[in-house]
């Protein structure tokens, strides 16, 4: 009874998982079976063909899988990039210095944080087809350009930055491009930390936007080229099809391993999704 | 120039000085915001005013005239049945999401939280569906559920009952997305309850106990769920924002086939598929309401961390 009461919590835990980590278990394990073993549901982790090979050289031949991935990561860092380079110095000057509108343009601010993107769309869509640029890296990265989020959360950090050091610093001669970039950003790293994993994050995942402004295979990102990928298998080869999954979900999934701290507080003090 | 005139400086003079410095403090502000503000002006202002514009007209992108038609769009909306079977699909979809992704989360989140040396581990379990591409785990969830070759309807036939079709049954699809919402968001907000609990102050839980709160559910009545509350209101606000926007599931599984739309997945059809643009911006601004409305809580939570 005693061991009962002290193990319970972790039976029912135990339980719990189960169902949060079969879809990867079951992925992985597919990816490594060859495509007789498809009918074979046990969970028996050793497949009696190791055809992993196969099925990632397959998944890798039918669709342009490195492709994606190279898309994905220009179109993660150049967002990441603008954002840092717009969001930075809009918060610093936000945070710290006093000009004309600065507080219509933290309310603009705020506003624009309730605002989906899935709302900007169809605008935006309409103003890239006018200007022909649908089909571009452009056109997938410009609508996040500026993150208003990434300039909440740095004009939150950046507003506990001594005030003193900041005259200090002036005093001394530094640029005010120094003492934000270099000094009032360098108190603030958790924040820019967070921030980047969860842009990072969030524009890898993202289907909605590039599914909208891309048709061009060449130019997916990987979710956009995982739904690709699904209708030219058409539910045919599995072991592809999870081999392609696990190519996909793997760069994530294995920073999250190696920097769990940062990713849990990246994807949660965020909230806003 | 100014640090060698300074000690020169008169008091009568100090007042035009430190206009000077405010001025050039100004310019600065100005300059450092100016990015940010030209980005806010194109890529939000004027898409809201285009959208508003859009969705009092007919237009459709490529067409050669557009009218003026007033509020046509949204009467067209409400009598409009993919559009009303969308808007139904989203509230089931959200009906099941919001109750089981929050009560198991704290559910979850009270377990953890008790564990000292297995923490890390439980974590990183459920929290691994937040992180990883939800259209690529949909696309494994399809095969898990597959009628004759996923596990999950192996062992269904394996303790004797009929398999189930999990996703060419349409009454069961909304449900089954539901249940991968909230396979997906739990993670999120076990993490959320977890910073929540880690909040709650050692002491009253001793008070509590002094006062007769003998068993560990009178104490999470008496001390737990009331100091809990701000943090449930969040998770409840951030589960129901996400569960309207489900689009990822339905563009995997059913292409909306089936009468499966969700409302995201309805207005991407018109808007980008059938290029009804003016009838999608009506659609759009129906969203951005819903939206908003779940915002103002949300609004609310962040509004008690600003100071202007």
């Amino acid at each position: 009874m005693v061991l009962l009461r002290k193990y319970l919590p972790h039976l029912v835990l135990a339980l719990g998982a189960i169902p949060m980590l079969l879809p990867f278990y079951w992925m992985l394990l597919t990816s490594f079976r060859s495509p007789a073993e498809i009918f074979d549901v046990s969970l028996w982790p050793i497949p009696k063909n190791f055809d992993a090979v196969e099925n990632y050289a397959r998944a890798a031949g039918q669709v342009p899988m490195a492709r994606f991935m190279l898309n994905g990561v220009i179109v993660c860092l150049g967002i990441l990039i603008a954002q840092v380079l717009t969001a930075v110095p809009a918060a610093y000057a936000l945070a710290k210095l006093r000009f004309p509108a600065r507080k219509l343009m933290l309310s603009l601010v705020i506003a624009a944080l309730c605002i989906p993107m899935q709302a900007l769309a169809l605008p935006l869509y309409v103003g890239l087809a006018k200007t022909d640029l649908l089909n571009t890296y452009f056109a997938m990265m410009s609508p996040f350009f500026l993150s208003v989020f990434a300039i909440f959360l740095f004009h939150q950090s950046f507003r506990s930055y001594p005030d003193e050091i900041i005259e200090a610093a002036r005093i001394d001669g530094f640029s005010e491009m120094e003492i934000c970039w270099g000094l009032v950003l360098r108190g603030s790293l958790p924040s820019l930390a967070a921030f980047a994993v969860f842009s990072l994050v969030a524009h890898w995942n993202d289907l909605y936007w590039p599914m909208i402004v891309v048709t061009d295979t060449n130019l997916a990102p990987p979710p956009l080229g995982m739904l690709f990928f699904s209708d030219v298998e058409s539910g045919a080869n599995y072991g592809a099809l999870m081999a392609g999954a696990t190519i996909i979900t793997a760069p994530m999934v294995v920073c999250f391993l190696f920097a769990r701290k940062h990713f849990i507080a990246g994807l949660t003090m965020t909230g806003v999704k | 120039m100014s640090a060698i005139e300074l000690p020169l400086a008169q008091p009568v003079k100090a007042r035009p000085r430190r206009s000077a410095a405010d001025r050039r403090m100004a310019r600065l502000g100005l300059m450092f915001a100016a990015p940010s503000a030209l980005l806010l002006l194109g890529f939000y202002i004027v898409p809201m005013i285009v959208l508003a514009v859009f969705s009092v007209t007919d237009y459709q992108l490529g067409a050669l005239s557009t009218r003026f038609t007033g509020f046509d769009n949204f009467t067209k909306a409400f009598h409009d049945p993919v559009f009303l079977r969308a808007l139904k699909n989203t509230v089931i979809y959200a009906a099941i999401v919001i109750p089981l992704g929050v009560c198991l989360a704290l559910g979850i989140a009270l377990l953890v939280y008790g564990r000292k040396k297995s923490r890390a581990f439980w974590e990183v379990a459920y929290f691994l569906p937040v992180t990883a591409t939800l259209v690529a785990m949909a696309t494994v969830w399809q095969f898990l559920l597959h009628p004759s070759l996923g596990p999950v309807n192996a062992a269904i036939k394996a303790m004797g009952y009929e398999p189930v079709s999990f996703l060419s049954n349409p009454t069961l699809l909304i449900p089954t997305m539901a249940m991968i919402g909230v396979w997906q968001v739990l993670g999120f907000n076990m993490v959320l309850f977890l910073a929540g609990l880690t909040a709650i102050p050692k002491d009253l839980y001793e008070a509590a106990r002094l006062d007769g709160a003998k068993s560990a559910v009178d104490r999470f009545f008496i001390v737990t769920w009331p100091m809990l509350g701000p943090t449930t209101v969040f998770v409840v606000v951030t589960t129901s924002i996400s569960a309207f926007k489900v689009f990822e599931t339905v563009a995997v599984l059913t292409r909306g086939r089936f009468g499966s739309e969700t409302l995201l997945f309805d207005l991407y059809l018109e808007g980008f598929e059938y290029s009804n643009t003016g009838y999608a911006a009506a659609l759009t601004l129906l969203f951005l309401l819903i939206v908003l409305v779940l915002s103002i809580g949300q609004m609310w939570h962040m509004d008690r961390k600003v100071h202007y």
